[in-house]
């Protein structure tokens, strides 16, 4: 009687004091992991919005379909240019613009219009994402560069992260049946070339760069604007900076 | 060995050796039939990577032009269109730049092509140069008149309103109808040329409009203007930071 007692004893303290130790062993090199900084030369992509600069020509939206196969369909996008009209009566609404079609002026003489403006649009990269947390498979991850990428091979197209983006960046491309998003495009910043859509931009709306760098036009932009970033609330920790962004848009 | 299974009843032994055949046979397919890409999420990470970057190019890039459309690219660099890449307009020329001969880029000449910048449209940041395609030069192609790499206007404009034509519509509806621009600014003739190099001049105190709208004012087109007591009315405000000249309101 006895000797079932202390061998419980034991055996429960053993199995108490196992946890403990290997929780700590698991938190421990995890924390460690937090504090490193980024290898030097190590790059942390970040893109930025002037809106006040934006014309809404849509040449970004046409160059990204042709550079990255995004489909022709008007409803598939890896970026796209929104179109906001504020009223006098304090509504406002947003509406995509299509390229192609020269966005349709309001009558001038509308006199209900209090501003209009466009606003460019794309996956935030977020340093913090949330379609990386809901993948049950491991198919999306953020490279060391702070890019978020699919891998297209191991996605199995059950849409959780299109659900989890608060930014609608993501969609289900309809040939190969995985998810699909803005890479900044990833097959030219890692050949030294800018993102197709900074490429054709024709009044530097969008600027792209290293944060990490010292001088370059991304650094400037962030040291010569007020930045915000889309849905800070979210702690998505977007890396898509907007400048002169309105308060209207979400 | 045997002792030890001695202990153990008869079935318990047996399925005690079944139990270790099937975890010894699951950690021979775990760590030697599957392959390491297929468990490993870093290997999968590094090889989405990979493909990624591999992916083809389609637009060449603004350095790749200027290797051989040299003189264009030199014309380009010094006008408006300074900024733009030369794949804004032609589209992507990676293609053309591995086989020059056989693949042109597009030259977009139809006169739809230039208003998905240029035509006006309220949402547009203000000074963007604008036109409304119904009424400027209907049919005309854009290139018969503007060169698409020095793009400016093809004669001095006689009117503001050539450049200025959203001004110019609202102050066609204002109660300003009937002033001239030139009654409030200044316009040296150079301005025409380099718009933005010389710059006409803005009125810069309360007595330029007390001239018109004064309690005493004299100029000969007040007449019928409103009036207002300068030493009263709008405080320490210059009068444009409540009333946009281009259109006064009016009290009803």
């Amino acid at each position: 009687m006895n000797g079932r007692r202390t061998f419980l004893r034991g055996f429960l303290s053993f199995l108490l004091t196992g946890g403990a130790i290997g929780g700590i062993l698991r938190i421990s090199p995890s924390k460690a992991h937090a504090k490193e900084t980024p290898p030097k030369g190590q790059k942390w992509y970040g893109f930025g919005v002037s809106v006040d600069k934006c014309i809404g020509c849509a040449r970004c939206m046409e160059a990204c379909k042709t550079e990255n196969n995004v489909p022709r369909e008007p409803f598939f996008y890896r970026t796209w240019v929104e179109r906001y009209i504020t009223r006098k009566n304090g509504g406002t609404t947003v509406k995509a613009i299509e390229p192609n079609q020269e966005p349709a002026p309001e009558a001038a003489s509308d006199k209900s219009i209090l501003r209009s403006f466009f606003v460019p649009k794309l996956c935030n990269q977020c340093a913090n994402p949330p379609c990386v947390q809901v993948c049950p498979v491991g198919a999306t991850f953020r490279t060391d560069d702070g890019v978020v990428l699919v891998n297209e091979k191991t996605c199995i197209g059950c849409r959780y992260c299109i659900q989890a983006c608060p930014y609608g960046a993501r969609y289900l491309h309809p040939v190969t049946r995985t998810a699909d998003k803005c890479t900044f495009c990833y097959h030219r910043i890692s050949k030294g070339l800018l993102p197709a859509c900074v490429e054709v931009c024709p009044t530097q709306t969008r600027i792209f760069g290293d944060l990490n760098a010292a001088a370059s036009p991304m650094s400037r932009f962030l040291r010569m604007n007020k930045i915000h970033v889309l849905k800070p609330a979210l702690n998505t920790e977007p890396k898509v900076y907007y400048a002169s962004l309105d308060g209207e848009v979400r | 060995m045997g002792k030890l299974f001695e202990k153990f009843p008869d079935p318990l032994a047996r399925l005690i050796v079944v139990f270790l055949a099937l975890v010894a046979a699951g950690a021979f397919v775990f760590f030697v039939l599957i392959p390491k890409p297929v468990k490993d999420l870093k290997v999968q990470w590094d090889n989405a990577i990979r493909q990624e970057s591999a992916r083809p190019v389609k637009y060449a890039g603004f350095h790749a032009c200027a290797e051989c459309h040299d003189k264009l690219y030199e014309t380009k660099k010094k006008g408006y269109h300074r900024d733009l890449s030369c794949e804004t307009c032609h589209g992507a020329a990676k293609a053309h730049t591995e086989d020059p001969d056989t693949v042109k880029p597009v030259i977009p000449a139809e006169r739809a092509f230039c208003p998905q910048c240029h035509a006006y449209n309220p949402s547009r940041p203000r000074g963007f140069p604008q036109i409304n395609p119904v009424a400027h030069n209907p049919l005309k192609p854009c290139a018969s008149c503007h060169n698409p790499h020095d793009p400016k206007p093809p004669t001095t404009p006689k009117e503001c309103a050539a450049c200025h034509g959203e001004i110019a519509r609202t102050k066609a509806v204002s109660h300003h109808v009937q002033l001239e621009c030139t009654t409030c600014h200044v316009t040296p003739q150079r301005h025409k040329v380099s718009p933005r190099a010389v710059k006409p001049t803005k009125p810069q105190d309360r007595e330029f409009c007390g001239k018109c709208h004064g309690k005493d004012a004299s100029a000969k087109l007040s007449a019928n203007a409103p009036k207002i007591d300068l030493a009263e009315h709008g405080e320490k405000y210059v009068c444009w930071q409540c009333h946009y000249p281009h259109s006064p309101e009016v009290e009803q």
